[in-house]
């Protein structure tokens, strides 16, 4: 194996070998300015993607024993911009349009004449805090059901009254722990906590959770994807 | 294991000194963008950790500690995780790459720490903290060393199943049971970094005391003179 070479061929060969790495550099494109964003943009939709192939439709988020829960006044209450957007419930309605058979607008009587799920379940901020809820409403599933909506389409999208708006992919929309929720701790939801209806998806990260809704659209195209997710944050976050 | 050797004839004065190709191109290639990803993988974590700096509960929430913004990347928690979910794709890639080649090369017995390294690591750490003898310089890498990289060879796999029971704890909830919950995944994977941290510390400390041909060997692969070949 040994065999002899001289310095300047030793130092030829060593330079061979140190410009092999120069691929390394190639990183230091997220050192420029103007490719940067693009670059992140396209890592944070890879696991976007990612995310979307390890979700599976039939696997349930844990559920939890009552003993479990955190206590009602310990659920943290996180408003976008205001603690409350001051909605008439006697006035109330979810407006409904997009892909369905039967637009529209529904009363929350409407809404909790459907089957009713109740749930302990973990709820996960983007933060990295998690509490365990307990949450009450209806299926999406059914509701999508009820309004005959294209279940081939690709999102539901949800607009607020605090204007905050949010995305679902259809896989998540009709997954079973997925809620029109209008209940927690088995009481009426109140106001900070989005009242008189919000979603409850364990499966999705806090921010999907929108609050105070008040329209709902099912889609093929998104024009916007959600309040958080078109300042940077994760379009899918599942859990 | 064939390690290839060359001895070097200085073309001026004709003195002789031996080299050996000591890291293969790939395990080059891999450990350079894997340092860099570690390094963008602890910062935009602790990015990540400032937006709640506490294991415990929401309310009431006890901060662990006050970590400041400039030792962080991304700014903001969204601009961290969208470098923690790009640069992670990177560290997988190169670690598993790492792994492969190593295994499959057979290169992997030069750093593998074996129950047969056990009597040598004492006499190293006497020798590196406590001002002992040195020992014979009998292979590439001494007991301590075999030790150190095995060590963090695994402290990488855990980084990245830590990671995935923080990230998908209902998809991979079987990860997330067997490091105790969420809680605590989240706890090991904040463990787990500062102990990746400590090795970076050591071996960098390691490569200023006595380090240049170990460094220079990093880069082109040759490293002149080692002590482990008999003159």
């Amino acid at each position: 194996m040994d065999s002899r070479i001289n310095s300047r061929k030793f130092k030829s060969l060593s330079r061979r070998e140190l410009l092999k790495l120069t691929p390394v550099v190639a990183l230091g494109a997220f050192a420029i300015p103007k490719l940067q964003q693009p670059l992140l943009k396209a890592g944070l939709g890879f696991s976007d993607w990612f995310s979307a192939k390890l979700f599976r439709p039939g696997h349930l988020a844990a559920t939890f024993a009552d003993s479990e829960l955190t206590p009602a006044n310990k659920f943290p209450i996180n408003g976008y911009d205001v603690a409350d957007p001051e909605v008439d419930f006697d006035r109330w309605k979810l407006t409904v349009a997009g892909a369905v058979q039967e637009p529209g607008d529904y009363t929350l009587a409407q809404i909790q004449a459907l089957p009713k799920v109740t749930q302990n379940t973990r709820h996960v901020c983007v933060e990295g805090w998690d509490v365990i809820g307990r949450f009450g409403g209806a299926r999406l599933s059914d509701f999508l059901k009820t309004i005959g909506a294209d279940l081939t389409a690709r999102f539901v999208t949800v607009e607020c009254a605090d204007d905050y708006y949010e995305s679902l992919d259809m896989a998540t929309a009709l997954h079973p722990q997925t809620l029109l929720c209008y209940e927690m701790y088995d009481a009426p939801l109140t106001r900070e906590h989005g009242a008189p209806l919000r979603l409850n998806i364990p499966t999705k990260v806090g921010y999907k959770q929108a609050k105070y809704l008040t329209d709902l659209k099912v889609t093929n195209v998104l024009e916007k994807v959600g309040y958080w997710e078109d300042q940077g944050y994760s379009e899918f976050y599942g859990l | 294991m064939s390690t290839q050797a060359l001895t070097i004839e200085d073309a001026k004065t004709g003195e002789v000194v031996e080299a050996v190709y000591e890291h293969p191109f790939i395990i080059r290639l891999c450990h350079w963008v894997n340092a860099v990803s570690l390094f963008v993988m602890a910062g935009s974590g602790l990015q990540i950790f400032r937006a709640f700096p506490s294991f415990g509960a929401k309310i009431p929430q006890k901060d662990l500690l006050n970590w400041p913004k400039s030792f962080a990347i991304g700014g903001w928690l969204g601009g961290a995780l969208q470098w923690h979910l790009t640069f992670v794709w990177i560290y997988i890639a190169t670690g598993l790459l790492y792994l492969a080649y190593q295994i499959f090369s057979g290169h992997y017995k030069q750093i593998l720490f074996v129950p047969r390294d056990v009597p040598g690591v004492w006499p190293m750490v006497r020798h590196y903290f406590f001002f002992g003898p040195k020992p014979p310089v009998k292979e590439a890498y001494n007991a301590l060393q075999k030790h150190a990289y095995t060590s963090v060879i695994v402290l990488g796999v855990l980084s990245v199943a830590t990671g995935f029971a923080v990230w998908k704890p209902i998809q991979f909830s079987w990860l997330a049971w067997m490091m105790g919950g969420f809680h605590l995944a989240r706890l090991w994977h904040f463990l787990i970094m500062w102990a990746m941290l400590a090795f970076v510390f050591g071996h960098l400390v390691m490569v200023v005391l006595h380090g240049w041909n170990n460094f220079v060997s990093m880069l082109t692969g040759w490293k002149k003179d080692p002590e482990y070949v008999a003159k």
